[in-house]
């Protein structure tokens, strides 16, 4: 054994029991350092240091530099070892430099030289050694130097079966730090035809290798299919004594068939029949073992057998065409979940989400709901509790929609902090998704509010509005669920906004109720007043307004209250301007203005959920097709120094809503200040070198040659003194068409960009621009919507 | 593939450390430091396998030693967790006493076994014999 042969190095030995024997980290330090000054001695003294001696120091310079101390010198030394015709002092070599050189090193041509040196020797172990230390460095000069080199060793002919199997993951960090130097179609054959070596190591390492280089080139490397599928099927059906060296606890080559079904996840299907029935058969035979009493009851006999078997059903899932197959494959993940380790449920939690996803297998696993949510409740590894909850979220569907939202809502209760926005986002998508009775999704969503207030976002709150808004029939359960949740002690904030607005909305609907009657809304309401923050004191001051209309008895109350100075003379300009505005308007208006002004919200037009972009941003995915309508959001009065929630963004676009004053300036001010500027960028899609149209407002022709340019600017603005949609500005190339709405202190503008030519329009970005005296006076917020 | 591949004691100090991808100094110390002191702290009933930034964690305990695997992109987790074992194995093979081992043979083993971040050989005599050839050389 190693401690009685002359080259081990007693000194390192003794050097090594010292470090583990020092009693504190100053202790370790000092030995350290007095080694370092040693070596430093040695390495400078004047005797040349033998092979030997400058093996032991650089060895040790290694350990230490494990030991956590950066080291600055002995690469010479170590390059040195490299030109060593013994093994063991060229290995030490290597080490050292693929451990601690980086890329930019000085000496790094020396050892490339050394390198291709040994390429060159013949020696096996020796080209090893080198092949070795290119895999570990690979920096992108050794790419360029060695790029003919190493392929040529891969698949000579009179490699050894070792050195072939270094050479491809060799290879394959070369291939990573420069693709180009495996062109495609010049290596492809050859490197393919590796699957069918009878040397299982090199099948492996040439698995590897495929691997990579496929991800990037898969038409290239498609007939690796049909090798790779009679490779698995030689091992799947193998006796075990044929694979001597490559069993594992009864399980053949395991390794090696987890790699090959990881290649064939990267194709689909194969075309071939035959080659389908083989790789068909292999799938059964895999799943089967899991069936058959285990060889041995030691868990990594288990395990590995396992890890075939997750990965054959990675596999069936990646395919998605066979029925039987993925029941089958949900099945055994349904067995899993109940194993007693935890690892086995974890994983099979995981494959099952995948699988709840697909048309085919939907039904099976929902069977499993029970011991999900049961795994959900008693689980201790929290990991595997928040695999349960995303696979609950995707086997969600209208049957059982209640049940697992339910469910989702017990655990919010005691649920990790860093996971409860999502699952709040996640409980709100799935209670608007599948609710057939509304007054369930209010409630859910108030419950919500209720347990994780924290971290209901707005666009969930903003969602239950419109919701309750649009649709007659839970208004007035809304509005008395509301008025329930708002008697707790302690409510949320984010339940005083929703119930503000909704009793400011349908509070005249419970009113006829005794314990609900107008004078106990408003003072239950008042009586968080002071609680809240600013933004929930302006809804509250527009749900004041608000009562008074619907309210008339409540008038002098609600008035006596804003006049407070509290309100009149509060530090936040926001309030003190609702204040103002609203307590005028109660007195100056009559009550048919009043109830105009203060009119039930129309409904809002329907429109995909913000609140799906949300999750899907949180989970950096980003969904390009569900944006709301920016001018909705404005229409609510809502929030006032935060700008409404902005879905999920599109790259290139800015994303805000325009919002201008209602003071009657001449509409030509409008446009003429706020100019409308086409400039070329890119920010539409599908470009076609079509008409680009440069300045519309300008005096200057467009260079379009037909240009017919009829400018009736002035004609359409005058237009907008007493309406607010129209055209605004109209030629041959483009039209422009205006839509606005103000609602107090609130103004929509939305402008419309209508393409005329029958070209598509290139390089089309609008531009507002404020003057600066417009810009104390607004506060504004675009959106530009494709 | 796999990223990383650490030994240490259960007092957390590196016993052996292997990188598969272009990270030093400060950065390493910052990694190890936060790797190990997750796995620490696990308790048995937790599963093997942890999140951790954008890679995925696999340890093992054997008795006094941790041996932490990190792979990144989509490694079947079970598979590196035999593979941890295989090179228990093969370790123990070697030096009797995995505590007690000689630490540049045992970098030698890991090299045959794993290179540029890829399970290159599994089979325990494949991997040994070159080293076996070394020590008469």
């Amino acid at each position: 054994m190693p401690s009685s042969k002359s080259d081990t190095m007693r000194g390192l030995a003794v050097f090594i029991s010292d470090i583990r024997n020092c009693k504190s980290r100053e202790a370790e330090i000092k030995r350290i350092n007095k080694e370092l000054a040693n070596i430093r001695s040695k390495f400078k003294g004047d005797r040349q240091l033998d092979g030997y001696g400058k093996k032991k120091y650089v060895c040790k310079l290694l350990f230490i530099f494990l030991l956590g101390v950066d080291i600055d010198f002995g690469y010479m030394e170590a390059v040195n070892l490299l030109s060593s015709i013994k093994y063991t002092e060229k290995q030490i070599g290597y080490l050292f430099i693929s451990v601690l050189i980086n890329h930019s090193h000085d000496l790094m041509k020396l050892v490339i030289q050394s390198i291709k040196n040994d390429l060159n020797s013949g020696k096996p172990i020796h080209i090893s050694l080198a092949l070795n230390c290119i895999a570990n460095v690979g920096s992108p000069e050794m790419a360029e130097q060695l790029a003919s080199e190493v392929p040529r060793i891969l698949v000579g002919s009179d490699t050894m079966d070792t050195v072939r199997q270094n050479a491809a993951l060799c290879l394959l960090r070369l291939y990573r730090v420069s693709p180009k130097i495996l062109p495609p179609g010049e290596w492809t054959t050859r490197i393919v035809q590796l699957l069918s070596d009878k040397h299982l190591g090199v099948v492996t390492a040439a698995c590897s290798l495929i691997y990579e280089v496929a991800r990037d080139n898969p038409d290239d490397y498609k007939n690796c299919v049909p090798l790779a599928v009679s490779r698995l099927s030689r091992i799947a059906t193998a006796n075990y004594g044929d694979l001597q060296d490559y069993t594992y606890y009864f399980v053949p080559a395991p390794w090696l068939s987890v790699k090959l079904l990881r290649l064939l996840q990267t194709y689909p299907p194969p075309e071939d029949p035959a080659v389908r029935a083989r790789l068909h058969e292999c799938i059964e035979a895999v799943l089967n073992r899991a069936m058959e009493a285990p060889k041995s009851k030691k868990v990594q006999h288990s395990n590995a057998k396992n890890a075939v078997i997750f990965e054959a059903i990675s596999l069936i899932i990646h395919y998605d065409n066979d029925p039987d197959q993925m029941v089958r494959a949900c099945n055994q993940l349904g067995t899993y979940l109940s194993s007693r380790e935890t690892n086995l449920r974890y994983l099979a939690l995981e494959s099952m989400c995948s699988l709840a996803s697909s048309e085919y297998s939907h039904e099976a696993v929902k069977k499993h709901q029970s011991t999900v949510i049961q795994a959900l409740k008693s689980e201790r590894d929290v990991s595997v509790r928040q695999r349960a909850i995303d696979l609950l979220y995707a086997m969600c569907d209208k049957t059982n929609a209640m049940e697992i939202v339910e469910e989702m809502l017990n655990y919010l209760k005691t649920a990790d902090y860093s996971i409860r926005e999502e699952m709040v986002l996640k409980v709100a998508i799935l209670a608007e998704r599948y609710a057939v009775d509304y007054t369930w999704y209010v409630d859910t969503i108030l419950r919500l509010i209720g347990i994780a207030g924290d971290y209901v976002s707005e666009e969930v709150w903003y969602r239950v509005i419109q919701i309750t808004v649009n649709r007659d029939d839970v208004q007035g359960y809304a509005a008395k669920t509301v008025f329930e949740a708002l008697q707790a002690p302690a409510c949320h904030e984010n339940m005083v906004k929703v119930g503000a607005y909704i009793l400011g909305e349908f509070g005249n609907l419970i009113a006829g109720d005794g314990r609900s009657s107008a004078g106990t809304q408003f003072e239950l309401l008042h009586s968080k007043f002071h609680f809240c923050s600013t933004a929930t004191r302006a809804i509250l001051l527009t749900t004041y307004v608000k009562f008074i209309n619907l309210f008339p008895e409540l008038k002098g109350q609600i008035q006596k209250v804003l006049q407070s100075d509290n309100q009149i003379r509060n530090a936040d300009v926001e309030l003190q301007q609702r204040c103002l505005e609203y307590l005028r308007m109660s007195s100056v208006a009559s009550a048919e203005v009043l109830n105009t002004v203060l009119e039930v919200m129309p409904p809002f037009p329907e429109r995909e959920s913000s609140i799906l972009a949300k999750l899907q941003k949180k989970k950096s995915v980003i969904n390009n097709k569900n944006l709301a309508d920016g001018a909705a959001n404005a229409n609510t009065t809502n929030t006032t120094a935060k700008p409404p929630a902005v879905p999920a963004p599109i790259p290139a676009a800015p994303t805000a809503n325009a919002v201008t004053n209602n003071t009657p300036a001449p509409v030509v001010d409008l446009i003429g200040r706020e100019s409308i500027v086409v400039t070329p960028s890119t920010t539409i899609d599908g470009v076609n070198a079509g008409a680009l149209l440069v300045d519309v407002f300008a005096e200057a022709e467009p260079k379009l040659p037909q240009q017919n340019n009829e400018v009736i600017t002035q004609d359409n603005s005058d237009k907008f003194l007493t309406k607010h949609n129209g055209v605004l500005y109209e030629s041959s190339t483009i039209q422009i068409g205006v839509k606005s709405e103000f609602k107090q202190s609130t103004g929509t503008l939305n402008i419309f960009f209508g393409n005329k030519t029958n070209f598509q329009l290139a390089g089309f970005t609008s531009v507002v621009e404020r003057s600066a005296d417009l810009q104390n006076h607004i506060l504004s917020f675009f959106n530009l919507i494709v | 593939m796999i990223r990383f591949i650490l030994l240490v004691n259960k007092d957390g100090q590196s016993r052996l450390s292997r990188y598969y991808y272009n990270i030093v100094g400060e950065d390493r110390q910052n990694l190890e430091r936060d790797v190990i002191s997750k796995c620490l702290l696990r308790s048995k009933k937790e599963c093997s396998f942890l999140e951790y930034q954008n890679m995925m964690l696999i340890y093992r305990r054997y008795m006094s030693l941790f041996f932490i695997v990190g792979v990144g992109g989509d490694e079947n987790e079970l598979s590196i967790l035999e593979f941890i074992q295989n090179l228990v194995e093969t370790f123990d093979r070697y030096f009797n006493d995995v505590i007690t081992m000689n630490v540049e043979k045992a970098y030698m083993i890991l090299d045959e076994m794993v290179l540029n971040g890829h399970i290159l050989e599994t089979s325990k005599n494949r991997v040994l014999a070159p080293i076996y050839a070394t020590e008469k050389n």
